[in-house]
């Protein structure tokens, strides 16, 4: 039983869409920027994604990624750090799509990324419409500080997962933690549960 | 990735408000008398939980203020849009309880072990300096000589926060201040958000020392003086990996 704060009481009357905001979330109408390190700028001439561990490895050019059929999503986010941003809009390549090109077995993937961070998913959190590398929002090319050229989008886990600046995926048998999990960050991360640290 | 401790369960935990001081109109320090402490490293940060008399709960992350050993401390900026650094720092009392779970974080930490014993470059933009703070306090306890900067960007001398502390520095430890809005009469330190030349004119020179013999910087305050900050030290021949950043979350509402 969480102890009553004297005199503490809610003071942003305004009702949060009921059903839109998991346990401890605040909606925030900023887009906070976190990260470890500073921010990369690779050249789209230099940039590839690539999928690892499969029967055979694959790659693509910027060229060739833009020439992937995509979506355009509107999704609600919701980051570690308990803020939540609603009716966010992203353009980007189904992970469907990608993982298609793809044989594979492995049930989970290392994603790696510009800067060195990673961070590890099961692979059916990737699948079935469920994530995207996007390099859109709202409309305009992704920034930099956003992750731009393009960025995991994987909205239904906190957004940590959704890693920024993504090069490529690594399929592999067992899941193994990436950058954050590493520091005792959840190894899933689903917001609707508050797994926000290793055993929540 | 060394020094990664696979912990337990971070369970929440009542903690007894020992003492409050304001540091600056705005910042507030509180002292928390927290009865399972396992510890903490220098950087690293915690949550609080605050409860309404309706079961209204809100928890926001706080770096910790003080060093390993020290009683636990966090310095809380007040948001004037915010729901609970204006009760943290308006309302909370000594003697009152609160409920808090840490530490967390792994990565914005300095251990003084020995390959830590290199030259830091600490840059601070406002509240940015808590965890800053943690790390010098630890510098001293442990005894280091590491050379240190610390580079704090404030608005003005009045919001700076450990004022007095930082007044009196360790040995080999220089603080250099720019103050971007306000400066006090015969001020002759910067005066201007930070650029690439201030670093320059401030930061070790990252002098091919590529390895883990090169200086180590740690950089925390809102996005915008961080952006700025790592991107000069990396065009200062700093590589990355030797930038630690640690961004404010949202502006709004926290």
């Amino acid at each position: 039983m969480s102890p009553v704060s004297r005199g503490f009481h809610r003071r942003h009357q305004e009702a949060e869409p009921a059903g839109r905001v998991p346990p401890g979330q605040y909606v925030t109408h900023d887009f906070p920027v976190l990260s470890a390190g500073p921010t990369p700028h690779t050249r789209l001439t230099d940039w590839t994604f690539s999928i690892e561990g499969g029967q055979e490895p694959v790659s693509w050019t910027w060229q060739e990624f833009q020439a992937l059929p995509s979506e355009t999503v509107t999704v609600d986010i919701h980051c570690v750090t308990r803020w939540s941003k609603l009716d966010t809009s992203w353009k980007g390549v189904s992970l469907d799509v990608l993982l298609d090109a793809v044989s594979y077995t492995a049930p989970y993937v290392l994603a790696f990324c510009d800067g060195g961070y990673t961070t590890n998913l099961p692979v059916a959190d990737l699948t079935g419409g469920k994530a995207w590398v996007a390099y859109s929002y709202h409309g305009a090319a992704l920034q930099a500080e956003h992750g731009g050229p393009a960025r995991l989008l994987v909205p239904h886990l906190y957004f940590w997962k959704s890693a920024k600046w993504v090069r490529g995926l690594r399929l592999r048998d067992t899941d193994e933690p990436g950058f954050w999990e590493m520091y005792g960050y959840h190894m899933y991360g689903d917001p609707w549960r508050e797994q926000r640290y290793a055993g929540d | 990735m060394a020094g990664t401790a696979v912990r337990g369960r971070l369970t929440w935990q009542t903690a007894t408000v020992a003492t409050v001081t304001d540091e600056t109109l705005a910042v507030r320090t509180l002292v928390l008398a927290i009865p399972d402490w396992g510890g903490h490293r220098a950087g690293q940060h915690l949550d609080i939980r605050l409860t309404g008399d309706d079961g209204y709960q809100a928890e926001r992350s706080y770096s910790i203020a003080s060093a390993p050993g020290e009683p636990v401390a966090i310095t809380v900026e007040r948001l004037e849009d915010g729901e609970v650094s204006p009760y943290l720092t308006q309302d909370v009392l000594a003697g009152d309880e609160i409920e808090v779970r840490g530490p967390i974080g792994g990565y914005f930490v300095w251990d003084g072990a020995a390959a830590d014993s290199v030259p830091l470059l600490l840059a601070a933009g406002g509240s940015g300096v808590v965890p800053l703070r943690a790390i010098l306090r630890h510098r001293c306890r442990v005894g280091s000589s590491v050379p240190v900067r610390l580079l704090y960007s404030a608005r003005s001398q009045a919001e700076v926060i450990y004022r007095s502390e930082l007044s009196a520095p360790a040995d080999d430890v220089q603080v250099i201040y720019t103050l971007t809005r306000q400066q006090p009469a015969g001020w002759t330190g910067y005066a201007r958000r930070v650029d690439q030349q201030m670093m320059a004119e401030v930061a070790w020179p990252a002098s091919g020392a590529s390895g883990a013999s090169g200086p180590l910087a740690y950089v925390c305050g809102p996005t915008n003086f961080v952006e700025a900050v790592a991107a000069d030290l990396v065009a200062l021949g700093y590589p990355p990996q030797r930038v630690k950043t640690e961004r404010f979350g949202a502006t709004g509402t926290p």
